[in-house]
């Protein structure tokens, strides 16, 4: 295909990209560095039948000019990131500085919310990721082996945590572990503790949510094992047979190495999506307990008061951090290409 | 697995059901018991008195005398104007899925068959493209749209759902296309078509299993999304999923979940369907990208 054509082939998804995708990125770095303007201040001096005040008031008009003539508000360089709501640089030092040990210092680097996020982005993505590998896999091989007949029943309900948007299913979930809800008194009658909440404790909350967020994944992962198992090696599975393995050192030695590419592809994928965790925080109305970088953007930018420069930094932060997480899926897509020429 | 030797023991065999039959209600019992409880009234969905309210539907039947009862449905369709929402949605998935197949196919079709090297660079900047979190770039969309009067409005939000999905198009129909033969177009070419002629007579004809396929995902994406939607529209544009989290805020002073589990039973039941129908179409979409890498 000729330069020219492959140009006009690709140019109006080519664009759409640009525009929406590479140009906000840039927009976001750009408003990272500027914050608001403040109001302008004059001081003016009332005189009435007691005497005269000095007061200071905005000067409205000073301060819509100023806000007119430069939109993005006034440079701060790096000053955005270090403040108390994102690195809190100053805050840890002093934190550091004040704790007499580890314990102390971590209690207080909780109270900071880009810190609060971080601990539980991180927490959920590396709980949740190994987990729904397993289960998923146990998924996969309990479905390959039963009667081919209602494997399609079995594939079609357990596609539905995967399927159904994130917000209703984290809410379905959130109204049956309600103290209320079914599986909420199912589980005070368990611990015998009629004031049981899931919703007061924070470690029980961050353990709902990655429960949540592996009932949610692990679908997917059992769909990409399950193609995996179609493609599995008869004959080595026979050999390995004759040689006397066990069934578990079956699946050890031979189906858990066939599989591993599609372990890697399926970690690297989730690890990224773990990372954007939203919806269930939403939607588990767990906010007090946990928070993510993805819903501290959204909390940032809903409401009356926008505060973009706040939010662009922590956009830029997030994808810092998809950015990390997607180094090994590039390398990984650079290896093959030169694989292939 | 036909051979005599493949055949596992009882006990395994019976362990094996047992554990998928597990999975299954974990699955598929939430999806079950919230379509059964959104028939009922608030006092029977959350039972403090007596779980088994739930099922039997006293307090619903003493309000309503059969155990059974619309009104959570009325309330949300009716009184919350839950439909407009419905109507949105399906506006927003629909030219979501037309738009986004129209240039994704063209632009995938195009970096199938263009055998120079910046195809590779631009297949890498897609796959950064879908590894970035929407919410990230709303801040960016925020400004310009208030200042030229863009934001609020449905077709806003339809262009950059187009967008974000456009990565993930890409790499859906390009590894597609690659699977169909050069030398079917080159020979449309050979024959005196120019490339488009070729990409329209030869191409389109069997692009269909793959276009259907990502099609569905870029459907999903649409309906599933939330950061977006809830950023970008206003009050009376929303969608089902901003709606149905506007409903919490609201509900429960009100005191009128029962609204949104109505809601929320209607907003999946779409899916239900999309699911049974596509169901082969959605599994193969999901390992394409799998298994192959």
């Amino acid at each position: 295909m000729k330069h020219r054509t492959f140009f006009w082939f690709f140019l109006p998804t080519g664009l759409a990209m640009m525009l929406f995708i590479a140009a906000p990125l840039v927009s976001i770095i750009m408003q990272s560095m500027f914050a608001p303007h403040e109001a302008v201040l004059v001081t003016v001096e009332n005189c009435g039948p007691f005497g005269c005040q000095q007061e200071t008031i905005v000067d409205q008009e000073a301060t819509r000019a100023l806000r007119d003539a430069q939109p993005l508000g006034r440079f701060v360089g790096l000053d955005i990131y270090f403040d108390r709501g994102h690195l809190a640089v100053a805050e840890v030092a002093q934190a550091w500085r004040n704790a007499d040990d580890l314990g102390a210092f971590w209690t207080r680097l909780q109270n900071l919310p880009f810190y609060r996020a971080m601990a539980f982005t991180l927490t959920y993505t590396f709980t949740v990721t190994p987990l729904l590998i397993v289960l998923g896999l146990m998924i996969a091989l309990g479905v390959n082996a039963i009667n081919a007949r209602i494997k399609g029943v079995v594939i079609f309900f357990s596609l539905l945590p995967m399927i159904v948007t994130p917000l209703v299913g984290s809410l379905i979930l959130f109204w049956m572990i309600d103290s209320r809800g079914i599986l909420g008194t199912a589980i005070q009658w368990l611990a015998d503790d009629p004031d049981l909440s899931l919703k007061a404790s924070t470690t029980l909350t961050w353990v709902m949510l990655i429960v949540y967020g592996v009932w949610h994944s692990a679908p997917f992962a059992f769909v990409v094992f399950y193609a995996g198992l179609q493609t599995l090696p008869m004959d080595q599975i026979e050999a390995a047979q004759i040689d006397g393995a066990t069934r578990w050192q079956q699946v050890r030695f031979v189906v858990i190495p066939h599989l591993m590419p599609l372990v890697t592809f399926v970690a690297l994928i989730q690890l990224m999506d773990n990372f954007r965790v939203l919806e269930p925080i939403v939607g588990f109305n767990a906010q007090a307990h946990a928070t993510s970088l993805s819903w501290t953007i959204l909390n940032d930018l809903g409401g009356e008061t926008r505060q973009l420069s706040a939010a662009s930094a922590t956009s830029v932060m997030t994808v810092i951090g998809v950015a990390i997480l997607l180094t090994p899926v590039l390398v990984r897509t650079w290896r093959d290409f030169k694989g292939k020429t | 697995m036909a051979s005599k030797a493949q055949q596992a023991s009882l006990r395994l065999r019976i362990a094996t059901y047992v554990f998928v039959g597990i999975w299954l209600i974990l699955a598929a019992f939430p999806f079950l018991w919230t379509l059964w409880g959104s028939f009922k009234v608030e006092l029977d969905f959350f039972s403090i008195a007596d779980w088994t309210n739930a099922l039997t539907g006293k307090n619903t039947e003493e309000t309503y005398g059969r155990p059974f009862t619309g009104a959570g449905y009325h309330g949300a369709w009716v009184q919350e104007e839950f439909w407009r929402a419905v109507l949105n949605t399906f506006i927003v998935c629909f030219f979501v899925v037309c738009t986004s197949l129209t240039i994704g196919t063209l632009g995938g079709y195009a970096l199938s068959r263009s055998g120079f090297r910046y195809t590779f660079w631009l297949l890498i900047a897609a796959l950064m493209f879908r590894a970035l979190p929407p919410i990230t770039l709303v801040a960016g969309y925020l400004l310009p749209f208030f200042e030229w009067n863009l934001w609020g409005i449905l077709p806003t939000t339809i262009i950059v759902l187009v967008a974000i999905n456009q990565p993930f198009t890409l790499w859906m129909l390009h590894s597609f296309f690659q699977n169909i033969p050069k030398e079917l177009d080159e020979s449309a070419k050979v024959d005196g078509c120019t490339q488009f002629q070729a990409f329209r007579h030869v191409i389109v004809p069997v692009m269909w299993p793959g276009v259907i396929t990502t099609g569905l995902f870029s459907f999903l994406l649409a309906y599933n999304d939330f950061a977006v939607t809830t950023m970008l529209l206003s009050e009376s544009n929303r969608t089902m999923v901003p709606e149905i989290a506007a409903f919490l805020g609201t509900t429960y002073t009100e005191g009128n979940v029962m609204f949104a589990v109505a809601a929320v039973v209607s907003a999946t039941a779409p899916l239900f369907i999309l699911v049974m129908f596509f169901q082969r179409q959605i599994v193969s979409g999901l390992t394409a990208g799998a298994v192959k890498g």
